[in-house]
């Protein structure tokens, strides 16, 4: 079964769709200014593209005729997660720490 | 900082009350970070890391260092103000490389709340200039899966 994981390593795994996820980092932007400075055809970033919104890397909105592809941000969510556990832990070290250092200062 | 500014999905915001003066606080959380900090899991060294080291000013370097002397940056000091705001960037990317175009930003804020207790506000945010890489830290971070263990045994470790 090919599951979600893997169509997000098959996207990632190739460095153009890697470099056009990049040009989206800044905000979104058509299929015309991404593939602008860019080594491959139009009709190639659009194949890009289309695997990455597949993988739910990208998402796609019309604008007038233009359609405006930007990061997916709800692939946050993991980050997110994953980050609200890490600074929970790493702060209730901070906070053991910190408390022990002012019983020290208080015993002084 | 609180729930009522609403909910921005690029920033992640935790509250610690800690039972010390603001100064202690402070002192611990920038000057004692290597007492603190899960070096055990999180680095990105290849030596094993003793210490993580905050240089005390606006521009100065964050920090691993290893037991062979080894230096690796995490990202910078955006601002200082002690005892009470400390602005860094964490700019590691999803290939644990340090990437000094990432900066996503940790602020820290250290409120006296009476004389020997303080509020620290954490906010982690721009996390959206991960844009390309999260799916891929992700899949680190999942991988990786004993470090969400580790770190639960340092915080029970420190606790005790």
């Amino acid at each position: 079964m090919i599951t979600y994981e893997d169509h997000v390593f098959d996207a990632l795994g190739d460095p153009t769709r890697r470099a056009v996820l990049k040009r989206l980092r800044a905000g979104g932007r058509s299929v015309r200014e991404i593939a602008e400075g860019m080594k491959v055809s139009r009709p190639a970033v659009s194949q890009h593209l289309k695997i990455l919104k597949a993988a739910r890397l990208v998402t796609v909105q019309a604008a007038g005729t233009r359609r405006v592809y930007a990061v997916d941000k709800r692939g946050l969510e993991s980050l997110r997660k994953w980050l609200e556990g890490f600074w929970d832990h790493t702060l209730a070290a901070f906070k053991a720490v910190a408390e022990q250092e002012a019983t020290k200062g208080r015993k002084l | 900082m609180t729930q009522t500014r609403g909910f921005d999905p690029n920033t992640v915001r935790k509250v610690v009350s800690v039972r010390a003066p603001q100064m202690v606080a402070w002192e611990v959380f920038t000057g004692k970070m290597g007492a603190w900090w899960p070096l055990a899991s999180y680095k990105i060294g290849k030596a094993p890391a003793v210490d993580a080291i905050l240089e005390p000013h606006v521009g100065g370097r964050w920090y691993e260092q290893g037991d062979d002397g080894s230096i690796c940056q995490w990202g910078s000091v955006l601002a200082w103000e002690p005892p009470s705001r400390l602005v860094l960037s964490w700019d590691i990317g999803a290939d644990w490389q340090y990437d000094p175009t990432l900066k996503t930003e940790i602020e820290v804020r250290f409120i006296a709340d009476c004389s020997d207790r303080t509020r620290v506000e954490l906010e982690h945010r721009h996390l959206d200039r991960y844009g390309a890489h999260r799916d891929k830290m992700r899949a680190i971070f999942e991988t990786e899966g004993d470090w969400g263990r580790v770190l639960e045994a340092f915080a029970r470790t420190a606790a005790a």
